[in-house]
């Protein structure tokens, strides 16, 4: 206990406690959205789509997490208006724009001479080296998160039950809609920096699986999913200093772990119940 | 007290495809409309647009200034089940404040006297014990009480229902109409519907929607007139055996 207390001595480690913190905090809220309206397979898109931006940021000078932003937030965008207006099967847009970054990304780092450093980093993530300019803007980041879901905590929750019905209600479901889908890219993005492109999409899902074993509703489920994100993140960044293996990886096996257990947990006691029950 | 609303020589479709073509309908207060035809005729077209989910292509839907609510519509709607995802982590307490949304009315603390109005109808539905329940929890028959609730907690003047028959066991759905027949007391009704021999004992007229729009005055429907007003459908009657009746043999 005392050497992991210790751990705190150094800056790195404090740098990574926050980002784990925040990270919980960011994909905690968002990943229950995106998993209570089964957007995941967009979110996916979304987080490859994002590739792009970072190739071009490679090659033309730029913040790769500045071009990551720009391309994360463009496909959210694309998704929603091609398979309203293009009348385009909506898993065949996301699975195109998915590819299409990807393939955008990969073309640029080619073409980008010399060697691009970092590059494992923006697909495994680490972290460790999270940057004190990564933190203020997964800060900030939770900050608008957090007001825009209290103040608009039960419209969020409407549009995204029934949209249709709101929609005869003449709310702004669009307008929600472009915000939520921002968010989410937005959340994405600054969550590549922990645990990489490859492995995003889990910090936004498992956390989210875990809590839905305890409960059913919203807010709850949000709740709980900042919660075991958090201590999934905190024992995966752990493991990662102890035994020197990549964090991402070693924070999503861990939730993976831990929904298992505790999945197990559940249904034993389900069973135990029903035995006792006869 | 005029007409709750006037649809006046409306087409309307999706995209290039026109579904209804020139129809008209007035619904007065108190009505009871029983909305019948095959399916691809234009019924759940014509919901749409009168909940203002299709744009008309030509012609208009006139509303009674009484229908004006917050910048929508005094109408409740009850969609198909099968349009609900059931797993969605809600509660039936907040399913049915969902109701009350409106574009002037988007932050999210509800007050007294909306939790109240939410409290009574779930009462008067006979729910109110299973108000915090995840709707992943419920029956077929309660979420469908639930999303009724959620279409009357705004004092609709008209309550539009699609199909609420399918998905539903009989018990609910008896209860169901005998509900529908106390709320057309106070309210005008449009029930979409495949079960034609049900709904007759309820319904006082019927539109039969099929590309056009043919307008019944009165509950009893023959055949005959069906095929008159190109509304090729099928009457299921209850019995103590499940039947089919077949057309007569022509000799």
């Amino acid at each position: 206990m005392e050497n992991l207390l210790g751990l705190f001595d150094f800056g790195f480690f404090r740098n990574a406690f926050l980002a784990a913190l925040l990270a919980s905090i960011t994909c905690g809220i968002i990943g229950t959205y995106i998993v209570s309206r089964r957007m995941v397979f967009i979110s996916g898109g979304i987080t490859h789509a994002s590739f792009g931006g970072i190739g071009m940021g490679y090659y033309f000078g730029f913040d790769p997490i500045l071009g990551a932003v720009v391309f994360g937030i463009i496909s959210a965008l694309g998704v929603e208006f091609f398979t309203k207006k293009a009348d385009l099967r909506e898993d065949s847009a996301i699975a195109m724009l998915w590819s299409l970054g990807m393939a955008i990304g990969i073309i640029f780092i080619f073409l980008t001479p010399g060697y691009a450093p970092n590059l494992m980093s923006y697909l495994f993530g680490n972290i460790l080296t999270v940057s004190k300019a990564d933190l203020i803007f997964m800060f900030l980041l939770s900050l608008i998160i957090i007001g825009f879901f209290a103040a608009f905590y039960r419209m969020i929750l409407f549009v995204s039950f029934d949209e249709e019905f709101a929609l005869t209600n003449n709310v702004p479901v669009r307008l929600f809609n472009a915000i939520l889908i921002s968010l989410v890219a937005l959340t994405i993005v600054v969550n590549i920096r922990v645990v990489g492109i490859i492995l995003v999409i889990s910090l936004l899902t498992i956390p989210q699986a875990i809590a839905n074993l305890f409960t059913k509703q919203f807010y709850p489920m949000l709740i709980a999913s900042i919660f075991s994100g958090f201590i999934g993140s905190m024992i995966g960044l752990v493991l990662s200093y102890h035994y020197d293996i990549p964090s991402g990886a070693a924070i999503i096996f861990t939730l993976v772990v831990l929904y298992g257990l505790l999945k197990s947990f559940f249904l034993i006691r389900i069973k135990y119940s029903i035995k006792s029950r006869k | 007290m005029g007409p709750l609303l006037e649809i006046r020589n409306l087409s309307a479709g999706y995209e290039s495809t026109m579904i209804l073509h020139n129809i008209n309908l007035t619904v007065n207060p108190l009505d009871f409309i029983g909305v019948i035809g095959p399916n691809g005729g234009g019924k759940t077209t014509l919901l749409k647009t009168i909940l203002g989910l299709l744009v008309p292509m030509s012609g208009k839907i006139v509303f009674d200034e009484s229908m004006n609510f917050n910048g929508s519509y005094r109408i409740g709607y009850l969609p198909q089940m099968s349009h609900i995802d059931r797993k969605f982590p809600i509660s039936v307490f907040d399913v049915v404040r969902s109701g009350l949304m409106s574009r002037s009315r988007i932050f999210s603390k509800y007050s007294t006297a909306e939790n109240e109005r939410a409290n009574f109808i779930l009462s008067e539905m006979g729910i109110y014990p299973i108000r915090d329940k995840a709707i992943g929890e419920l029956s077929g028959g309660q979420i469908q009480r639930t999303l009724l609730c959620r279409a009357l907690v705004n004092e609709p003047k008209l309550l539009i229902l699609d199909e609420p028959n399918t998905y539903v066991d009989n018990r609910f759905e008896r209860e169901l109409y005998e509900k529908l027949k106390l709320l057309n007391e106070k309210l005008a009704i449009l029930l979409v519907s495949h079960d034609l021999g049900t709904i007759s004992t309820y319904v006082k007229s019927f539109a039969c929607v099929n590309g056009s729009l043919h307008y019944h005055p009165g509950n009893e429907l023959t055949p005959e007139l069906l095929q008159a007003y190109e509304c090729p459908i099928q009457i299921i009657s209850h019995g103590e055996i499940p039947h089919t009746v077949l057309y007569n043999h022509h000799s």
